[in-house]
């Protein structure tokens, strides 16, 4: 009955979708008030029964029901109760149930709080939201039913798949969906700002909210996938080039880009159509990526979802939405009055040259990652792009753009001078090169390329500070005096200094791993002892554990300092899941300061020894935390005085321009 | 500079930038990416040493032979052909005789694949697609859930 309930909620969600689009768009057009008016309830009540479906198929798994296709494929009764709950979005038909649950949720909060915007504004953006779920919902029903039932229902269920029961697994795709469809509401706005055939700055400040969630929430949601790789595959790498990274890596630099612009279009007023456009790749590269990881066209180490039918279907989404968007672009941006021009040295011709660096980054990436697809369907070879490809690629162009971040928040809008922005960033300068330099003295391997990029990446961190200490006037006035400026510095500004700050971590974080860290195979027997970094480490026992759904046998691995004492024991393991006979590897890592120890166990070898593969990972935890730091940033933006005072002060002048289409 | 003047050499640098990068992104898809090859394209098209190439197929039953501490060597077959392997590092979980593999590297001049990552995909009925289509093309293949 349950399942029936949410099945039944599903076809209404899609119904209410469809009304969503029609009536809105038609009051929008005819001028109808009451029409118009309709687009929040339904877009709340469509974002209401989406919940009661997901809720239904959440019941589902924390009651292990078999008789559901889905349950029975993916979960077992003897599953931790967190899992079962989290299991619901670990295969494709509630992971697609999660994407329309979190693009109906984006419709409603438009609904809800943006009774500001001008009303035919607001109609048209809720019905290119509806048509966005609409083409979902029918998707899910047609394709990814996950209410189908089984008869008889089996007894037991099939597990899920081991490697994905994991806390970091739990929270990565609702992170990255929040990210990832999110930016939906700026393609939504896009679209409707050319089907009005109207743009101004003003729509930039309604935009930018929207784009700062969306890009807090995907910066998070790529974090934790990469924290989950790490620590859940055993094979201690942080990023893989993977088509499924790649997936959502795109949409984070051409929104972050789109970030950038919208700052151009809101108080300079120019960069309009560019930031329309942005706005429309952003969510497009979305789209593209979930038809990459749904489609199964891709082989890929997260490819858990194939089958080739429901792929064509995405795939006539994709065209849809994207070729229709810029059809629409193509046809109407000629119509929208162009932005002012600007002095190349400014703040505006700063954020011009992010978006010239970080567009481009995209495109290396998009090649890369689309390149062996093409290739295989032209010529039938199968080729792979990886690491030594984006090292070429986009590690030069991120590095270009890298090295110009802190000089753009100091050039003054309208006309900058970059002479004094470099003098006033000379400490900066010298402290990053100080550091650099001192790199190159302590550490020997690779140290040219590692001084170069600690160098660098000190360089973000001490240009985002200088940006803080130039604006609370920090050695020009009082101490006391700078602190209270200091707090008080608009949040905003607080906000892009914490971002480029988090940048700067995370840049030394990738960088101390690549260059400095240390990988250690061996055979080790009980009792012997291996040296890595300074620390050693002994091998102690191979012991055999049990799981509630897992047996394992345990490593375990006292580590001791320079001194000789105990600092802490690493437990690694490699476990069998018994539902479905699959091994996994549980690595151990011991967190010593930033940096890490990791171990991870290979195969009994016949002379009683086991194979054990030791990194030591300098300053590998930096490279999450600076993300953290950057999510800090995009909130504390997003708190901002301007955006939470400012934008509902803004629309009551601009309605009444907003009215005459 | 005139206005004019100003934004060509700001539309030159522009392009300029994006032209270098064009040229990165070509030069680096012919230097940087690796082909992948079966067994049996081995045996017709000979692969240079040095030239980095991913290996798949099927880990040939009986062929595994670890040797001294991490190293392990082992056939790479399908239905027409057989290539020795060697790699020295923990192999993933689901490596066993008889299941697909993904190796990468380079041969040796002796005609011995010297790999320096082996992938096995982390699901039971799950094949490396690579290696689940060329099984097919050789008719062999039988889907694992049937």
């Amino acid at each position: 009955m349950m399942i029936e309930t949410g099945h039944f909620a599903l076809v209404l969600a899609f119904a209410l979708s469809l009304a969503q689009v029609v009536l809105p768009l038609v009051g929008a057009r005819t001028g109808d008030a009451r029409l118009m008016a309709t687009g929040r309830p339904v877009a709340i009540t469509c974002f209401a029964m989406t919940a009661l479906a997901f809720a239904a198929l959440v019941m589902a798994y924390v009651l292990s029901d078999f008789s559901v296709v889905n349950v029975f494929e993916n979960s077992h009764s003897q599953k931790p109760m967190l899992y079962k709950v989290t299991g619901t979005w670990g295969n494709h038909e509630g992971s697609m149930l999660l994407w329309v649950l979190i693009l109906t949720l984006f419709g409603a909060l438009v609904a809800a709080f943006g009774r500001n915007l001008p009303a035919t504004l607001q109609a048209t953006v809720l019905s290119v939201q509806g048509m966005v779920g609409a083409a979902f919902f029918l998707f899910i029903l047609m394709t990814s039913n996950p209410f189908a039932r089984l008869n008889p229902a089996p007894i037991e269920g099939r597990d899920l798949n081991p490697i994905l029961q994991d806390i970091g697994l739990a929270i990565h795709p609702p992170l990255l969906y929040l990210g990832y469809v999110g930016f939906s509401v700026c393609f939504s706005f896009a679209v409707a700002a050319l089907i009005e055939g109207r743009i101004d700055a003003a729509w930039a400040r309604w935009v930018r909210p929207w784009t700062l969630v969306a890009w807090v929430f995907l910066t998070g949601g790529i974090a934790m996938g990469s924290f989950w790789a790490y620590y859940e595959l055993g094979w201690g790498g942080f990023w893989f080039w993977d088509p499924v990274e790649n997936a959502s890596f795109m949409p984070w630099l051409a929104g972050t880009a789109l970030l950038h612009s919208a700052i151009v279009m809101e108080k300079r007023g120019a960069l309009k159509i560019w930031t329309l456009l942005l706005s429309i790749l952003t969510f497009s590269l979305s789209l593209l990526g979930t038809f990459l990881v749904r489609s199964g066209v891709l082989t890929s180490v997260h490819a858990f979802a194939s089958d080739p039918s429901r792929g064509v279907f995405i795939l006539a989404i994709l065209v849809f939405f994207i070729g229709g968007a810029l059809a629409l672009f193509a046809w109407r941006s000629q119509s929208l009055a162009p932005g002012g021009l600007f002095h190349p040295i400014s703040r505006e011709g700063a954020l011009v040259l992010n978006n010239l660096f970080l567009s481009t980054a995209t495109a290396t990436v998009l090649v890369g990652t689309l390149y062996p697809l093409a290739i295989e369907a032209v010529t039938g070879d199968k080729i792979s792009v990886g690491e030594p490809f984006f090292n070429l690629t986009f590690g030069p162009v991120f590095a270009v753009l890298l090295v110009a971040v802190p000089f753009g928040p100091l050039l003054a809008w309208k006309r900058g001078d970059l002479f004094a922005a470099a003098q006033r960033l000379t400490m900066a300068f010298a402290l990053a090169a100080l550091a650099g330099i001192l790199a190159l003295l302590f550490l020997d391997r690779n140290a040219a390329l590692a001084a170069l990029g600690i160098g660098l990446a000190f360089w973000l961190v001490f240009g985002a500070l200088t940006d803080l200490a130039l604006r609370a006037g920090i050695g020009k006035v009082t101490p006391r005096t700078a602190l209270r400026r200091l707090v008080g510095l608009p949040r905003s500004a607080h906000g892009t200094a914490l971002a480029h700050l988090g940048l700067g971590l995370s840049t030394l974080g990738v960088v101390a791993v690549v260059t400095l860290q240390t990988e250690t195979i061996l055979t080790m027997k009980p009792g012997e002892t291996v040296d890595v970094a300074d620390y050693t480490l002994r091998f102690e026992a191979l012991s055999p554990h049990r799981g509630p759904n897992y047996t394992e046998d345990q490593g375990i691995f006292p580590v001791f300092n320079a001194d000789g004492d105990r600092i802490a024991t690493i437990m690694s393991s490699k476990r069998l899941y018994t539902a479905r006979r699959m091994p996994t590897t549980e690595a151990g890592i011991e967190t010593l300061g930033l940096s890490q120890l990791y171990v991870s166990l290979g195969d009994e070898t016949d002379d009683g020894g086991v194979v054990v593969r030791i990194w030591w990972k300098p300053l590998v935890t930096l490279i999450w935390l600076g993300a953290l730091v950057m999510m800090i940033g995009g909130t504390l933006s997003l708190a901002d005085r301007r955006l939470r005072v400012g934008a509902p002060a803004r629309p009551r002048k601009a309605e009444p321009a907003a009215a005459a289409p | 500079m005139t206005r004019k003047q100003k934004r060509l050499s700001i539309i030159a640098g522009a392009l300029g930038f994006l032209g270098a990068a064009t040229a990165l992104t070509f030069y680096a898809l012919g230097q940087k990416t690796s082909y992948f090859y079966m067994p049996a394209d081995i045996a017709n098209a000979a692969v240079p040493p040095g030239q980095r190439v991913r290996l798949g197929g099927l880990v040939e039953d009986g062929s595994v032979v670890r040797g001294q501490g991490s190293q392990v060597s082992f056939a790479v077959a399908d239905t027409e052909n057989r290539v020795p392997v060697v790699y020295v590092g923990l192999l993933p979980d689901l490596f066993r005789e008889g299941q697909g593999v993904v190796t990468e590297g380079t041969f040796d001049a002796g005609g011995t694949f010297v790999a320096d990552s082996v992938l096995a995909k982390h699901d039971e009925n799950y094949m490396p697609k690579e290696v689940a289509d060329s099984l097919k093309e050789q008719g062999v293949w039988q889907h694992a859930q049937e």
